[in-house]
């Protein structure tokens, strides 16, 4: 347990630090009169960002959407197919070049092939690209967790006469919690960008992405750094839901002798 | 389909006389690493235990105590020789869950509570919660842990942790008990109440125990019989028998008993006597 002397420090600390820099970006910005086409300063970002909320909002929850279908679809299917490489020897090795392949495709460039495949109206291909993106990291970081069961753990079950399966069901998945987690954290923010990048090769209008894109072509670019600070905050609330869910999830996960 | 591992099913005993619960017959155990040369860590060992009887394997460390217990646990297969446990197959009298195991190591499942722990093999074998419930409760008292039922593993003491394992081992009322150093890990104080409390639980469950340990009062305040091993290859090297009364005579007054140290001695003396190239660095404590 952390005291709350601890807790003011640590919240605390990284705020003061973050407005210190805001205001030493602001500085700069009216001491050097920097142009808003190179940077705008942060209060005429965080003026465009009020004066905009609504559409910033309404942006975000396309975006954010899409970004969390992709998340889930991802996992699940990533954590799925760990479970069967992990269970069946032969899925893993044939699986493993298509995984490494898969890895170092760049996915976003697949979204103007995939949106001519689901049709340029649909968030489809946005969805199916962040949920590419987060298959591998997810995928590999389950496989790596269920692989690391402890020896005690192992004679155990098989001094119980366990069957595979209820090796994977009582030790093997739960043991591998924090390695999805792991994943997921990576994920978490992957999928967020990966369904932003999306949008700029075409799809629908409406998420972050294409307001970005449609603020700087028109010359706002105070309002383009607005959406760009919605887009940041999206990533944010992605990845530290993620890791509360963590943080819950794995609570007890102190080695236990 | 794991239902048939619980089903108490009449042990089949051809003979009018009850098996031994261990009967290790000429076993030899030979690894062979890779590229490296191959290590005998058993060879020839012959030991019977009999129900109901508390055995303690003694021996300097890599003298094979640990392996023979795991032989017997069927994590490993002899290379020569014959295992049987209750007049089964080692394997078998696994497949039965015939008897329970408890490590150096806890090994408790972090993600469980200690409910949910001593609850894992009666899960496995499919008993109802309903049954589960009861028997834990039951297996708590026995080890005084009753106010911990809802804790997690991270919570408790090493001792605590350790107890809770051994509730584990019991929880399907096994006949006999393998234990390979398992209060290895603890402080001294704490080991030696483990010891009393372990006296009374298997004075009370009837169950024969196989248990390994370096310690030599450990060794002699808990056993009916004391087999001293010695290493490389490991060998049967003399079988002591304690004689220190029950279980309701061995109480914490024991360990200041003439008797006692008389015990401590003679383990010691064969440990270190007639001693073989190699011996030394064996541990005396």
């Amino acid at each position: 347990m952390r005291s709350s002397a601890g807790t003011a420090r640590t919240i605390l600390a990284p705020v003061l630090l973050g407005i210190a820099l805001l205001a030493v970006w602001q500085l700069v910005i009216v001491a050097f009169d920097v142009k808003p086409f190179i940077v705008p300063g942060p209060v005429a970002i965080g003026g465009e960002f009020g004066k905009n909320i609504s559409t910033v909002l309404a942006g975000a929850a396309v975006t954010g959407w899409n970004a969390l279908v992709g998340l889930v679809v991802g996992a699940v299917v990533g954590i799925l197919f760990a479970v069967l490489a992990a269970l069946v020897r032969v899925v893993d090795e044939l699986s493993a070049a298509v995984v490494s392949a898969v890895a170092v495709v760049p996915i976003v460039a697949l979204a103007p092939v995939l949106y001519s495949m689901f049709g340029a109206g649909a968030e489809t291909a946005r969805q199916l690209v962040a949920a590419i993106a987060v298959f591998i990291p997810v995928y590999i970081n389950t496989l790596r967790g269920l692989r690391q069961v402890r020896p005690v753990h192992r004679d155990l079950l098989h001094v119980y006469a366990a069957s595979a399966w209820q090796t994977s069901r009582t030790v093997t998945i739960p043991g591998a919690l924090p390695f999805i987690f792991t994943g997921l954290r990576i994920a978490s923010s992957l999928a967020v960008i990966s369904a932003l990048i999306a949008e700029y090769f075409g799809g629908p209008v409406g998420g972050l992405g294409k307001s970005i894109t449609t603020a700087a072509s028109g010359s706002n670019y105070s309002l383009a750094w607005a959406y760009v600070l919605g887009a940041i905050l999206v990533g944010l609330v992605f990845y530290s839901v993620t890791l509360g869910i963590e943080r819950i999830a794995t609570r007890h996960y102190k080695p236990a002798t | 389909m794991s239902d048939a591992f619980v089903s108490p099913a009449p042990a089949a005993t051809t003979a009018s006389v009850t098996p031994a619960a261990v009967e290790v017959v000429g076993v030899d155990k030979i690894f062979t690493a890779k590229k490296k040369a191959t290590v005998t860590a058993l060879e020839k060992v012959d030991l019977t235990v009999a129900p109901g009887e508390f055995v303690s394997l003694i021996g300097p460390s890599g003298c094979g105590k640990s392996t023979l217990l795991r032989l017997i646990a069927d994590l490993d297969s002899p290379s020569l020789g014959s295992i049987s446990v209750f007049g089964k197959t080692a394997r078998q009298a696994r497949l039965d869950q015939e008897y329970g195991i408890a490590f150096q190591q806890a090994g408790l499942l972090p993600w469980r509570t200690v409910t949910g722990n001593i609850e894992l093999p009666l899960e496995l074998h499919g008993v109802g919660s309903a049954a589960r419930k009861a028997r834990s409760a039951e297996l708590l008292a026995l080890v005084g842990l009753s106010d911990f039922a809802q804790s997690y593993p991270d919570q408790l003491s090493g001792g605590m942790q350790q107890r809770v394992a051994i509730a584990r081992a019991l929880a399907e009322s096994p006949r006999l008990l393998l234990m390979d150093e398992p209060f290895g890990a603890l402080d001294e104080m704490t080991r030696e109440r483990m010891q009393t409390e372990l006296v009374r639980i298997t004075a009370e469950t009837g169950a024969a125990v196989v248990f390994v340990t370096h310690s030599i009062p450990e060794a002699v305040y808990l056993s009916n019989r004391v087999v001293v091993m010695s290493p490389r290859p490991g060998r049967i090297r003399d079988v002591l028998t304690v004689s220190l009364g029950s279980a309701a005579e061995r109480t914490e007054q024991l360990r200041e008993n003439e008797a006692f140290f008389e015990n401590v001695s003679r383990v010691r003396e064969l440990l270190h006597g007639e001693a073989p190239v190699g011996i030394r660095g064996v541990e005396t404590r």
